[in-house]
């Protein structure tokens, strides 16, 4: 059931709130370096879906395999562990560390990964620089504008050489511009670095930036072009 | 792509306002037929009733519409009259005519701007004929897709002139594609509707 080549993938999740479905019978995967955004109407099971690909969330029932191991037979220590060390996320807002300055909010995961403050903060630098936000180093979190910040947060997310990054409309609080050049930078990177990218996303022009688009309704995701 | 073909490519999608509705009016008369045989004059009554809003057809659009799809064997005259006055035929459709019908239904126009009286047209038939209308706006939302991330592809690659055109472009099929998804969204209301 799991598609060939794939490096995450997950079959047949269930997840319920209450007596909500939120995920019923969802399936999914994504290839090493590919770009897939996930779309639907508010309240399909997008998030919950992501959440569950990425082992922030345990489904009810179904699997998930990365990159050949299942999810939900590690111990909770050991999705941390992999979290930290293979996956990388970008979110709506509220992400930065407000205490810590922005270079130091991307040179996190590095230091979490047990990378010296010095080395942590010069491989920082360098994916700010590619998100052309390197300027902003000392400045905190709250001294920046909202398009700024997201592309700390997309370096932040690419700096530890995830295998994995999601983001849960990472362009959702930007304006066209600003979301443009924030996906530009962000699948130009992950492209570059092999990085695959689950991109969930409500706006059409912000999936066109991705190699595939899935669709999710009703908690079940398909997959137009290869469903046909 | 180099810039001149790109922006004739799209100037000559994107200024050529719907044409596609005059061509497919032969496919929205079959349709019609699809729920009995009908005159030529109550088939234009129905037509103009259910999508002529502002373009009545005329009487011999109808006709030559007609004689084109008996020509091509997709209807067939099932009865002529002609009490005292002129001869009219009653047509029905022909099986070659239902497929026919169905091709077109589930092919997805080529997603350009300006063409939602086309699609709007489709959704109405598709919900009048009981075929998938969620269907069809599903494959037309995949292909607008399809068409916008080729444009982003060509815009990540292009000069600022590129960028430009092909945002144009892009900001035109987002609104089709919100409206495609509002649609989706508003299909049962909408089958309750036209087809009461
Ligand atoms: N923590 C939770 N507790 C209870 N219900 C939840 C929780 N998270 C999600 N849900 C419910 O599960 C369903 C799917 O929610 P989800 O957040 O995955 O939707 P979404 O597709 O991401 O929507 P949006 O586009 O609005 O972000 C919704 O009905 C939601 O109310
Ligand atoms: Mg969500």
């Amino acid at each position: 059931m799991i598609p060939e080549g794939s490096l995450l993938a997950a079959h047949d999740l269930r997840k319920t709130y209450g007596s909500t479905p939120a995920l019923d019978g969802a399936s999914f995967s994504v290839h090493p370096g590919e770009v897939v955004a996930v779309m639907g109407p508010s309240g399909s099971g997008k998030s919950t879906l992501l959440h569950c690909l990425a082992g922030i969330i345990t489904p009810d029932s179904g699997t998930i395999t990365y990159a050949g191991r299942e999810l939900s037979a590690m111990s909770d220590a050991e999705r941390s562990a992999l979290r930290r060390s293979d996956f990388g996320f970008v979110f709506q807002f509220g992400q930065l560390v407000p205490e810590l300055t922005c270079v130091e909010n991307v040179a996190l995961p590095l230091r979490l990964n047990g990378v010296k403050r010095k080395a942590a903060e010069r491989t920082a630098l360098e994916w700010m620089e590619r998100l052309e936000v390197d300027d902003l180093g000392p400045q905190r979190p709250g001294e920046v504008s909202g398009g700024q910040g997201q592309r700390v947060a997309v370096a932040r997310a690419l700096a530890a050489s995830p295998k994995v990054i999601f983001a849960d409309e990472p362009t959702g609080a930007l304006d066209s511009l600003n979301g443009e050049r924030v996906m530009e930078l962000l699948t130009e990177a992950a492209r570059s670095a092999n990085v695959a990218v689950v991109l969930v996303t409500h706006e059409a022009r912000v999936a066109a930036y991705s190699d595939r688009d899935v669709t999710v309704r009703d908690g079940r995701a398909r997959d137009l072009e290869h469903a046909v | 792509m180099g810039r001149g073909r790109l922006s004739d490519a799209y100037t000559s999608g994107v200024y050529t306002p719907c044409t596609v509705l005059l061509m497919s009016i032969g496919h929205t008369l079959l349709g019609l037929l699809e729920s009995g045989p009908r005159h030529g004059y109550d088939l234009k009554r129905t037509f103009d009733e259910k999508f002529g809003q502002d373009r009545p057809l005329h009487y011999g659009q109808v006709y030559s519409t007609m004689s084109r799809l008996l020509k091509n064997g997709l209807v067939e005259v099932d009865g002529v009259e002609s009490e005292g006055g002129p001869e009219r035929k009653r047509y029905a459709i022909t099986d070659a005519g239902i497929t026919d019908v169905s091709q077109w239904l589930a092919q997805p126009e080529k997603p350009e701007p300006y063409l939602q009286s086309t699609l709007y047209t489709k959704v109405v038939l598709a919900l009048l004929t009981d075929r998938s209308a969620a269907g069809l706006l599903d494959t037309q939302r995949s292909a607008h897709l399809r068409m916008m991330r080729i444009l982003t592809d060509r815009k990540r690659q292009g000069d600022l002139a590129d960028q430009l055109i092909c945002d144009h472009a892009l900001f035109h099929l987002e609104a089709d594609l919100r409206w495609l998804e509002l649609t989706a969204a508003r299909l049962d209301q909408l089958a309750k509707v036209v087809a009461p």
